[in-house]
């Protein structure tokens, strides 16, 4: 089946995914690419480009650079840049120009090391994948390149950054990693803040959140925490390494809705609970990133007894999605798969495909971009009923 | 302004300025490394191409590169006049982006509830990589719907530093669905700007005068309008990015070539429609354009008093003749005191060493080179003429035009003190509005 796109957009893609993910952490991220990538990505899927500063740039590659396979010129460019910037680290980012000429990605980001002395990463994103795929590879190489359990002060460690100390900071608390939070998924309407507060509430604290409100400082204790609450499909790599590395377990969900935030609360502090691998009711449909959407889903179940099938048209894991829940990848696909519904919930640029149904939006940047961002609203711990209200 | 991170860890990169009598022309800045700011007023090609009435545009490449197109049409209202075919890694590897191509425009039309008069066909950068045979796409197109019109266009910023740029090519691409017809030798075409010129230019009344019906694309409401601009005798072309497109309509259609840049100081604004008219057979009525200079002088002189000593920082995203602009503002005591520009057209260059000789102070910097992500000597009260000059400088006194506004000749300088006027009068706020992709276009933000 090919890939058309006859009426909808397509989501945003890899290297936006990483950018997205690594945007506030300090480093300076430069996509490989001529021209396009920056602007598209700084204007539709970063909201934070007008007020929070961040290292994000283009190398610009030519016609004549690309045929040579002119390397030599990028290097120097980001060298420079880095002379002048002294960032934290240098990401250099993939996409199809430097995939159709085997650009090695891995290669230059350790010449780069070499000369520039600070952490380099090289990511080989193409364009051709969507966003969750882009921060998969972001977020599994910050957790690895810099995650760790905070060395006792005796050995050398950051006195006011040991164990201990983050372990009295936090108290009674149980410490829960933040995974998978970018603005693609969760905006900048204060969700990511709600999620922390909700934290709070539950008696637990927020270790580091991967990757947004925290820096690179608290990424390095990731594996101090007690559980990782994996927010999107994006964080699913991250915390999969982190239970390798570090024994940490993982929930995945969104607490959204009062009822189903209340039971991942439960969940968090278990790590055992109802499976959500549920039969699900396909005349109601949500249409959008698995982890958001599956967690949604179980919200309204919780308070209206209906579990909204959900149809992912970005990448996902079987370990997301419940009975009845489908991936689609192609526009035609999720029109077949919608001719059952009767409800749908989803960004408003779906709505084309549902003329016949009852329609209830959801803007998801990932997908419309900045078009619906003022409606985007914030569900973290609030009655689902009461929002319908608003 | 620029929110720090919570733990900033950079510094800030050192300023780039240079005064002018040290630049470099047409280029002084390095070119490495770019940054975008978030001044996004200039038009894309999906912008320009929706100008073709009854047209729909397919966009073939990779969903990174898609996603910058969509959502242009998106804000832009028109996603019922946009699709696109996603080039996979498997489209890649296999070698099918033929089939990929006619299959993809096939599935289209199919969906589609109205049948299009014409279709644009986008490519992409990786398109020339993959040798694709551009002959058997379109030529099976064609041949298979005859009924519709298709232009072979281009999105391929790989290219954009040899040979013509996407935004030149695309200027050529649209026109290129126009077919040879019998020559109107009254009718007059206005052609290859993304904005025509506003209607208070007194191109109009000269040409009308003369007995010529002024034809844009801008006017088109069909597609049987469009076409009918192969009928002009002549086109006239007043930026530097359509010159090509006004050699080739004259070499494919016979149709006169002209070149009116839109440019400032009255003299060369004066000399360019004695030109005019030299090419179309009259004189233009001198009196006219002494009243129309005088008039103009009077806007000048009473923008002159509001402005006073406030100092003027431009941009080139402002008009495509910044030098002539800063040279024109300059010669009538407004005091520019910067100008952010990458390059210069290689016409500006008589400004430029002007501008050497006479203020060597004025203060060059980059618009997209790295250094741009700080920003330097950040000033409110600055009037920013332009929407990057407003970003860079933080001002809320600021002109909001992009792609030239339109405003050409006598009339666009009576137009251009007049938000001058209003920019010192009235503060504006930047985020707000030039975040807003393709300045006058449609937007739902």
């Amino acid at each position: 089946m090919r890939a058309v796109y006859g009426l909808i957009p397509t989501y945003s893609s890899d290297e936006f995914g990483i950018c997205s993910a690594l945007y506030e952490l300090g480093g300076m991220v430069v996509m490989h690419d001529a021209s396009g990538c920056n602007s598209t990505y700084t204007t539709h899927d970063e909201p934070r480009w007008y007020r929070q500063e961040s290292l994000i740039f283009i190398s610009a590659i030519s016609e004549m650079e690309a045929i040579m396979g002119d390397d030599d010129k990028l290097i120097e460019d980001i060298c420079q840049a880095a002379e002048d910037y002294q960032p934290a680290f240098v990401a250099i980012v993939g996409a199809p120009i430097p995939y159709m000429i085997g650009t090695d990605f891995q290669a230059i980001a350790q010449i780069l090391e070499e000369r520039l002395g600070i952490p380099c990463f090289g990511f080989a994103a193409n364009g051709m994948n969507g966003y969750i795929k882009g921060m998969s590879m972001a977020m599994e190489a910050l957790a690895k390149r810099y995650a760790k359990v905070p060395e006792p002060a005796q050995n050398g460690g950051n006195p006011e950054r040991t164990d201990e100390k983050i372990r009295e900071k936090a108290g009674e608390k149980r410490l829960v990693n933040l995974i998978g939070a970018t603005p693609l998924d969760f905006s900048i309407n204060g969700q990511v803040e709600s999620i922390r507060e909700w934290l709070k509430d539950h008696d637990m604290a927020c270790n580091a959140c991967f990757c947004m409100g925290d820096t690179l400082s608290d990424i390095e204790r990731a594996g101090a925490a007690d559980v990782s609450l994996v927010l999107s499909a994006g964080g699913l790599a991250c915390a999969r390494y982190l239970k390798e590395a570090f024994g940490i377990p993982y929930v995945v969900g969104v607490p959204y809705g009062r009822e189903y935030s209340e039971k991942l609360a439960e969940k968090l502090k278990n790590v055992a609970g109802e499976d959500l691998r549920m039969a699900t009711d396909p005349t109601t449909v949500i249409i959008g990133e698995s982890v958001t959407s599956v967690s949604l889903s179980e919200a309204i179940f919780s308070e209206y007894g209906i579990r909204p099938v959900v149809l992912c048209m970005v990448d996902t894991d079987q370990e997301i999605l419940r009975v009845g829940d489908r991936y689609v990848r192609e526009e035609d696909q999720l029109i077949e798969a919608l001719k059952e519904a009767k409800t749908v919930i989803a960004d408003p640029m779906y709505r084309v495909l549902c003329t016949d149904k009852i329609f209830y939006e959801l803007p998801h940047v990932a997908f419309s971009g900045r078009c619906f961002e003022k409606r985007i609203p914030n569900l973290i711990g609030r009655a689902l009923k009461e929002e319908e209200k608003c | 302004m620029l929110r720090p991170l919570r733990e900033k860890t950079w510094t800030d990169a050192p300023d780039p300025v240079v005064p002018i009598h040290q630049a470099a022309f047409p280029r002084h800045f390095r070119e490495g490394l770019e940054y975008s700011s978030p001044a996004r007023g200039g038009w894309n090609i999906v912008h320009t191409g929706m100008m073709i009435p009854e047209s729909h545009q397919i966009f073939v490449c990779a969903a990174g590169c898609l996603r910058g197109v969509v959502l242009t049409a998106a804000e832009n209202l028109t996603m019922d006049r946009f699709s696109a075919i996603e080039i996979r890694e498997e489209n890649v590897l296999n070698g099918d982006m033929e089939e990929l191509m006619i299959g993809g425009v096939r599935d289209v039309l199919e969906k589609l509830p109205k049948r299009p008069k014409a279709i644009l066909l986008f490519i992409s950068c990786q398109h020339f990589f993959l040798a694709y045979d551009r002959e058997l796409v379109f030529d099976t197109l064609r041949n298979e719907y005859p009924d519709i019109k298709f232009a072979d266009c281009y999105m391929i910023p790989t290219l954009r530093k040899s040979g013509l740029t996407p935004d030149q090519k695309m200027r050529i691409q649209m026109y290129s669905m126009l077919e040879n017809r019998k020559k109107n030798e009254k009718q007059i075409n206005l052609m290859g700007s993304n904005l025509a010129p506003i209607k208070t230019c007194e191109v109009y009344e000269i040409l009308e005068k003369e007995g010529f019906l002024v034809r844009s694309i801008q006017d088109c409401q069909t597609f049987a309008a469009y076409e009918s601009l192969a009928e002009g005798v002549a086109n006239i072309i007043s930026e530097p990015l359509a010159r090509m497109a006004g050699e080739e309509l004259c070499h494919r259609l016979g149709q006169k070539d002209f070149y009116l840049p839109a440019v400032f100081r009255a003299e060369e604004i004066k000399a360019g429609y004695r030109a005019l008219g030299q090419l179309l057979g009259f004189s233009p009525d001198e009196d006219f354009l002494e009243i129309l200079e005088k008039t103009s002088e009077e806007a000048i002189c009473r923008a002159r008093k509001i402005v006073g000593n406030r100092k003027i920082a431009l941009d080139y995203s402002f008009t495509f003749r910044i030098l002539s602009f800063a040279r024109f503002l300059l010669e009538h005591g407004f005091p520019v005191t910067e100008i952010y520009a990458d390059a210069f057209f290689p016409e500006e260059e008589a400004d430029f060493r002007w501008l050497q000789n006479h203020h060597p102070d004025i203060r060059l910097r980059p618009a997209s080179t790295h250094q741009m992500r700080s920003r330097f000597e950040v000033d409110s009260d600055i009037l920013a003429i332009g929407q990057k000059a407003a970003y860079f400088t933080g001002s809320r006194h600021f002109v909001n035009v992009a792609e030239g506004g339109g405003l050409m000749g006598f009339g666009g300088i009576c137009e251009i003190m007049r938000l001058m006027e209003e920019a010192v009068i009235t503060e504006k706020d930047a985020e707000e509005i030039i975040q807003k992709k393709g300045y006058g276009c449609e937007s739902c933000l």
